[in-house]
């Protein structure tokens, strides 16, 4: 058995630290602010291909598969969640969605230039009318000659008002619902019809952009269906997966960072002639933080491992639901800790603690909300010992 | 072209701590990295390959960890990297360093230029540069800011203490690099995986590079590290809490007292 990471990888975490530590950190504080995408940082990245790192060389990706995406994920997550949000719904969604289920001439099309970072990518799913209920969509998509006719609106969809590629779920036959009538496209915003509505304000990741989106008779060309017609669930499903993962690495990142910064506060300040560290009170927060974050440690880097080796059955999705409820809870729990350490110091903007704590509470909510994801972990184990939950 | 870049594995000092008891550095768990003018080195090799074309080699004499060096210099966009690794090269002062280095610029031969970091962050002595070209016979620019090559000469910008002077040489020529010449680039994403799964690097022993194992190394090493300590701590001082005029002129007089002034 073996738990090391090869040299490749460390390099790579290496790399990444330096890049976030130089070119992403020194933003993190304004484009909070200002609620302003970095866009130099996104050049930056996408000269060092960390803007498709999972994906194969072939395509334009760093060929770093899923364990080198995670490490991104956990060192960008360390400094700055809006930078590492911008980065993670455009490769380890979007483009992660064209990468699992595109023909050939898709990912030559589509991902080369998402993994290049070339055009930035968005994941189209929810709706005003279908957030967890997703099998409720009703954005309709109907054939005309070698189109299709998109018609409907999605909301809160990260990148949504800066991408020029997105993948749309759409339903092709109402009929069927989520078993067969619901297909995923490739929409490119140049299509005639697609228009980018309001920027959301939000509480945390302000340096992320969330819009809503519509379709006015929108056409897409027939060779845009992305996976199989009517399949588009399973699709979505499957990015929707390894996503889930990444989000766990981003909280592992984003959790080491308050454990760290709350361990430097206590260690410097003084009350009652010493340094808060020697208040027990204060030493089993730290302590508590440190167990989950090595038990999160653990299970992320395993499960991306699973990734890597192809081993993304059923067992994998449970895995990869556990990553992202678990990554959520432990960061939030966190950076909870990580204020209170603060005291009053964790609650002034001049300090990136409290900018960590609104960031971090978006966490377990999107991507599937906690909720879901423990839903999806028991339906998971019941089916294993053969109870089909309704 | 031709483009030789000497680069160096060594320990982070940022990251260095000082063992109190020994007074000497605690090298365990402490990252090892390319010196930083290393990198500034290799960094201006490849521009000048991307404006005008080179053929970029990287060279470095080190125990087999160095390796991860070179694979590092190899996702930075260098062409091919050499490891001189053999037990006897150990121990080697800087001029040895340098004669092994020769040894192996002249096995790689038909070279243009040889870019060297102007010092190491380990050893600190900016020897082994200069020495290298005085083995190999060939004239040395250091401390070098900014250069040009044209046809068979380079010209390069040398830093001095208040200001700089433009020397002109005939190639091949090497040239020391100092930090100030350029923002080395950081490894892309896509280069750290080819350099480590598709790329090799070549090592070479003593006899490849038709050494004798009695006159490199340590047995090469005209001189000997007796012993490495740091200094005894400074004294605390005295600090007046005083208005600023009242204190300088207490200062100056003491200043002038003990006739430092």
């Amino acid at each position: 058995m073996d738990f090391s990471f090869p040299k490749e990888y460390e390099l790579l975490r290496r790399m990444v630290r330096d890049f976030a530590q130089n070119e992403v950190a020194p933003l993190a504080e304004e484009i909070d602010r200002d609620e302003r995408v970095p866009w130099e940082t996104i050049k930056k990245a996408a000269k060092l291909g960390l803007m498709g790192v999972p994906f194969p060389q072939e395509y334009g990706g760093a060929g770093a598969g899923e364990i080198g995406y995670c490490i991104l994920m956990e060192e960008i997550n360390k400094v700055c969640g809006s930078t590492a949000t911008v980065i993670g719904a455009h490769t380890g969604i979007a483009a992660m969605a064209i990468y699992l289920d595109g023909t050939d001439e898709q990912k030559k099309k589509y991902l080369t230039p998402l993994a290049r970072g070339e055009k930035i990518g968005a994941f189209a799913l929810t709706e005003p009318n279908a957030g967890s209920d997703a099998a409720s969509i009703q954005t309709r998509a109907v054939r005309d000659g070698d189109d299709y006719v998109l018609n409907g609106s999605k909301l809160w969809i990260t990148n949504g008002d800066i991408a020029g590629i997105i993948s749309v779920m759409a339903v092709t036959d109402p009929a069927l619902g989520a078993r067969g009538g619901v297909t995923a496209f490739i929409v490119e915003k140049e299509f005639p019809g697609f228009i980018v509505g309001t920027r959301e304000e939000k509480m945390g990741i302000r340096g992320s952009s969330t819009a809503e989106l519509f379709f006015e008779d929108c056409r897409v060309p027939k060779e845009n269906v992305l996976g199989q017609f009517g399949a588009g669930f399973l699709t979505f499903m499957k990015s929707l997966d390894i996503g889930r993962l990444s989000l766990g690495a981003g909280g592992l990142g984003a959790s080491q960072a308050a454990l760290d910064m709350s361990m430097d506060f206590a260690k410097n300040r003084y009350q009652f002639g010493a340094p808060v560290a020697h208040k027990q009170a204060i030493q089993w927060m730290i302590a508590d933080m440190a167990t989950e974050i090595e038990a999160l440690r653990s299970l992320i880097y395993r499960t991306a491992w699973m990734v890597d080796i192809g081993k993304t059955d059923r067992e994998f999705s449970t895995l990869a639901a556990i990553c992202k409820l678990y990554g959520s809870e432990v960061l939030c729990r966190c950076v909870d800790k990580a204020v209170q350490i603060h005291g009053g110091m964790g609650y002034m903007k001049k300090y990136p603690v409290e900018r960590m704590y609104r960031d971090a509470r978006i966490t377990r909510i999107f991507e599937g909300t906690n909720e879901i994801q423990r839903d999806v972990i028991a339906r998971n184990l019941f089916r294993k010992i053969g109870l089909r939950i309704r | 072209m031709k483009i030789i870049v000497t680069i160096k594995q060594v320990p982070d000092t940022n990251e260095v701590k000082l063992d109190r008891r020994t007074g000497t550095l605690i090298r365990e768990g402490v990252p090892s990295i390319i010196n930083p003018e290393d990198k500034n080195a290799l960094e201006a090799a490849l521009q000048h390959k991307e404006r005008s074309g080179a053929h970029v080699v990287a060279l470095s004499m080190g125990p087999p960890q160095a390796e991860d060096a070179l694979r590092e210099a190899l996702a930075m966009g260098v062409d091919e990297v050499i490891l001189l690794s053999d037990r006897a090269f150990a121990g080697a002062d800087t001029w040895s360093t340098a004669a092994t280095l020769g040894m192996a610029v002249q096995k790689i031969a038909d070279y243009d230029l040889i870019l060297a970091g102007r010092q190491a962050i380990d050893g600190d002595t900016a020897q082994v540069g200069p020495q290298l070209a005085e083995y190999l016979g060939i004239p040395q620019i250091t401390y070098v800011r900014e250069f040009f090559i044209a046809e068979d000469t380079v010209r390069a910008k040398r830093a001095i203490e208040d200001g700089y002077e433009e020397l002109e040489a005939p190639l091949p020529a090497l040239l020391t690099i100092t930090k100030d010449a350029n923002d080395a680039r950081y490894p892309s994403a896509g280069g750290i995986m080819r350099a480590y799964r598709q790329q090799d690097v070549t090592i070479w022993d003593h006899q490849a590079i038709g050494a004798d194992p009695e006159e490199v190394g340590l047995k090469g090493s005209p001189t000997q590290v007796k012993r490495s300590f740091t200094p005894p701590p400074k004294e605390p001082g005295e600090k007046l809490q005083v208005p600023p005029a009242e204190a300088a002129r207490d200062i100056v007089a003491r200043l002038k007292s003990s006739n430092i002034i």
